[in-house]
């Protein structure tokens, strides 16, 4: 690393990204280690909560797994957007680096929602527009990882997927909004309200660290994925270049 | 410390959500690590090959 300050252009550069990436890896580990452990142990020093018990420490798991989902599948979009108009290739790779990890937060988030509905609304699952819109997260992550590996043309993939990342975009502020639009058993906004957070600080805490942390863990999976991608794409030139 | 292990009673709830959440995370995290490492060792390998330093 220079000590010079790096525009975010030139991180685009797949050489300058790696560069500059390579010493941000262990910090970022380091970080989410110690936020998640933090927020671990917060979450089971809690007392449990006066009328949903001990379930509220799944809270502390779903409600980060679920946030970091949306803002994977927000990163993705955006990561599109610049592989479409600025057509970078960089872009592209970053976009399907963060599919499978936003696939997998998401299933999380649905299956901790499912193991606290049941001991608090008597239901392992209901159709209503917070859940159908969340599970259509899942659908649309599926499929763009589907869609990644049906094409043998390369650009014309990343041009259909990139398509498909933008347009299932609108779905983020849906899941959003659902709560406020449709009846529904899924609690409301309780933390970013306006008036102020409807949760206790015991409560906030832990679930503060644990959201910082899964998505510090997004980060750091997602950086290392981008860094995977670019060595096989620089693998690939050079055996391209010995058979030529 | 008896409190801890049952969660008034929704054990049942609570350690399969965290059980799960820490396996998949952790899955997550060896598999894009070990596809990191592999993919390094590849191109370390062909560079070999080629006779250039990187």
């Amino acid at each position: 690393m220079t000590g010079k300050p790096v525009h975010i252009f030139e991180l685009a550069n797949p050489k300058r990204f790696m560069d500059v990436s390579a010493p941000v890896v262990p910090w970022l580990a380091a970080a989410t280690t110690v936020t998640i452990t933090l927020g671990l142990i917060l979450a089971f020093n809690t007392p449990p909560d006066y009328q949903q018990g001990d379930t509220v420490r799944i809270m502390f798991i779903h409600v980060p797994t679920a946030w970091t989902a949306m803002m994977a599948y927000g990163l993705m979009a955006l990561a599109s957007v610049v592989s479409l108009v600025n057509r970078h290739p960089l872009a592209d790779v970053a976009a399907k680096a963060a599919a499978p990890l936003g696939a997998v937060f998401t299933a999380l988030g649905l299956i901790t929602g499912s193991l606290w509905g049941r001991p608090m609304w008597g239901a392992w699952w209901v159709w209503d527009g917070r859940l159908t819109s969340f599970l259509l997260l899942l659908l649309l992550y599926l499929g763009y990882i589907a869609l990644s590996d049906a094409f043998s043309d390369e650009t014309r993939a990343a041009r259909v997927c990139a398509i498909l990342a933008i347009v299932g975009a609108v779905n983020l502020p849906i899941i959003e909004f659902s709560v406020q639009w449709w009846t529904t058993l899924h609690q409301g906004e309780s933390i970013l309200r306006r008036g102020g957070p409807a949760i206790s600080p015991v409560f906030l805490w832990p679930l503060f660290l644990m959201a910082i942390g899964f998505t510090l863990l997004f980060l750091l999976l997602w950086l290392i994925r981008i860094r995977t991608a670019v060595l096989k794409r620089r693998t690939w030139n050079l055996m391209l270049r010995a058979t030529t | 410390m008896n409190d801890f292990i049952t969660q008034g009673g929704y054990a049942g709830y609570v350690w399969p959500a965290y059980a799960i959440t820490a396996l998949a995370l952790s899955a997550l995290a060896a598999w894009a690590l070990s596809a990191y490492r592999k993919a390094k060792a590849e191109l370390a390998r062909i560079e070999s090959k080629e006779g250039r330093p990187s």
